[in-house]
């Protein structure tokens, strides 16, 4: 992979594709150390659960500067909600980056995909930088295209199930059928399968849980990462098609010719 | 549901190779889905007058206690001094008695909340679905709301008089707060008043019920445990520590994403190994007199504080045991209004 391989969102160039979550952890100084071992450039923040700035233990104290805070609007149930919440982060000096996430659903936190293409249509207009937390469907796709989204981000599985991508062929469509950057969001449990998103053509992805929870999570972090650019790396050398194993030597070719 | 059958094996006839799988479990799904995340609440009591003659109350009608309701002084000092403590969540109480503590005297205490914490609850009388859509308004979050027991017979007996002793206008009441709004609703039984198994039972399938018709809300269910006065004593069931934390962990094993929350009525023994297990939000610092933060003097509580670690104390026993204390847990929309 070569260092010009950057994926650029509203002109922010992105060279670490893994994207962290910062919940769950068993303290906000592991966040802080989960970032740097990994070299995190993109974090994701729930506004309604973080400490606001004033306070000593904001996790917002542990994002180093230069690190792309995404806000979530996470606790949204309708797109005038997400609205107020972006707005809100906006105000209080947590940019104009914006993952929609609109759940009305607390047994599966499924997104609602109809609010979620409402909310982007509003804040896109209101200049955010937005990108769509969705269950991955191709007309919805292709309507948050037209909406502005910067990139999707279609769930792998319901989040914090650790059930790996069970979306997998429908991600695989949006990736072919759309020209925004798939980010492959919730449910990934293991570095295989942000691998395996990568080489599918993703162009990044973001975990939490599996991180967060696991026995050493700055370790995990740096897993994750690296699985991340494998398989990054794989996509870009071409991954031989699968199928069964054929001979092939240098006389296959002199024998089909005419 | 469940059968009920399994209710009661598991808290009359435990096989403890049982309990340990079922314990073990419990926490696996706690720790996959709230991470090592506890959320901190304090309650504040603004008024003990009650109409109700609940028999094991400390506030009902008919015992010779000091009434007291706060004024918006009152109420704005002992604010003061909780969210001195770092606290941002906010569990307004009072008893039942609309007459004392009416919509407009919640409003108000609501509204004064704010200016101090960014989430708010309350555990009042259930209201009308209008005084729950005003209190919405208002920017209140959550209603906590115990059935008590699902016994109608034995909730008849517990319950004689006030608005109270209306069993259906009680459990219709989280459907009034869901069609008006509140997010956040907190369900339970007073563990202690009757069969545990088959109010644990009934208060599961409640929950189930609401869940299939209100998915949006963000469900949590408590554990009070009834520590009877000392002269009511022979009229209650006790439930073994035992069987409360084996209450608890079947409540996470039914419900994986359901926060679950244990009050100071335990001590704190019973709390931090239920931490461990399923339990995702403590109260800390309480008191359970009104007027007790800023007072400090010795009136009649609802119920004795078993755990009376301060905020400071419990914050530093989660960070010891590896648990991160979350001070804002959904912080109200309510602030954002423009």
């Amino acid at each position: 992979m070569t260092q010009d391989d950057v994926l650029v969102i509203a002109g922010r160039s992105i060279r670490n594709r893994f994207f962290l979550g910062t919940g769950k952890f068993s303290s906000r100084e592991l966040v802080g150390e989960a970032i740097r071992a990994a070299g995190i450039e993109v974090v994701t923040v729930a506004l309604r659960r973080i400490e606001p700035e004033r306070r000593s233990e904001s996790i917002l104290h542990q994002i180093p500067a230069g690190v792309v805070r995404l806000v979530n609007t996470s606790g949204a149930r309708d797109a005038q909600e997400a609205l107020r919440l972006a707005r809100l982060a906006r105000a209080t000096g947590l940019g104009d980056w914006i993952k929609v996430e609109v759940v009305d659903d607390s047994k599966y936190l499924l997104p609602d995909n109809d609010e979620t293409v409402r909310a982007t249509e509003l804040l896109t207009a209101d200049g955010f930088v937005v990108l769509p937390y969705i269950f991955p469907d191709l007309y919805i796709a292709r309507r948050l295209q037209r909406a502005g989204a910067a990139a999707l981000m279609p769930l792998g599985s319901p989040i914090g199930s650790n059930q790996g991508l069970q979306t997998r062929e429908f991600i695989r469509i949006l990736i072919a059928e759309t020209g925004l950057p798939v980010i492959v969001d919730a449910g990934l449990g293991a570095p295989s399968q942000a691998a395996e998103s990568m080489e599918m053509g993703a162009a990044a992805v973001l975990a939490n849980t599996a991180v967060a929870t696991a026995a050493d999570p700055v370790q995990m972090a740096r897993a994750f990462s690296l699985a991340v650019a494998a398989g990054r790396a794989a996509r870009l050398a071409g991954l031989p098609p699968p199928g069964l194993p054929s001979a092939s030597s240098p006389m296959s070719g002199f024998l089909t010719q005419p | 549901m469940i059968p009920i059958e399994v209710f009661r094996s598991i808290l009359e006839r435990p096989d403890p190779a049982l309990l340990e799988k079922m314990t073990k479990e419990a926490t696996r799904l706690t720790r996959q889905f709230f991470g090592r995340q506890i959320a901190l609440y304090t309650p504040l009591y603004l008024d003990n007058h009650c109409d109700g003659g609940c028999t094991y109350c400390g506030f009902n009608r008919n015992r010779d206690i000091e009434r007291i309701k706060l004024t918006s002084e009152q109420i704005a000092t002992e604010m003061e001094i909780i969210a001195g403590w770092g606290i941002d969540h906010i569990l307004l109480l009072t008893g039942e008695s609309p007459q004392s503590a009416p919509i407009s005297y919640l409003l108000a205490a609501v509204q004064l909340a704010h200016r101090f914490f960014s989430a708010v609850s309350l555990e009042v009388y259930p209201l009308e679905e209008d005084g729950y859509r005003q209190l919405v308004r208002a920017g209140a979050d959550g209603v906590a709301l115990y059935q008590e027991t699902y016994d109608r017979t034995r909730y008849r007996h517990l319950h004689p008089c006030g608005q109270k002793a209306d069993f259906d206008y009680r459990y219709r009441a989280p459907e009034r707060m869901a069609h008006a709004g509140m997010r956040r609703l907190t369900l339970g039984v007073l563990l202690g008043l009757t069969d545990p198994a088959a109010d644990l039972h009934a208060l599961f399938s409640h929950l189930e019920a609401l869940q299939y018709d209100f998915p949006g809300i963000e469900y949590q269910l408590a554990f009070p445990r009834l520590q009877p006065l000392a002269e009511d004593k022979p009229a209650f069931a006790a439930v073994s520590d035992r069987q409360l934390l084996s209450a608890i962990a079947l409540a996470r094993l039914l419900f994986p994403r359901v926060a679950i929350s244990l009050s100071t009525r335990e001590p704190a023994a019973i709390r931090d190994l239920a931490l461990e297990s399923a339990v995702t939000c403590i109260s800390a610092g309480s008191r359970t007199d009104v007027g007790g933060y800023a007072t400090a003097a010795m009136a009649p509580v609802q119920f004795a504080v078993r755990d009376r670690r301060s905020v400071v104390e419990i914050v530093d026993m989660l960070k010891v045991r590896g648990f991160n204390p979350a001070y804002t847990d959904w912080r109200s929309l309510g602030d954002y209004d423009e």
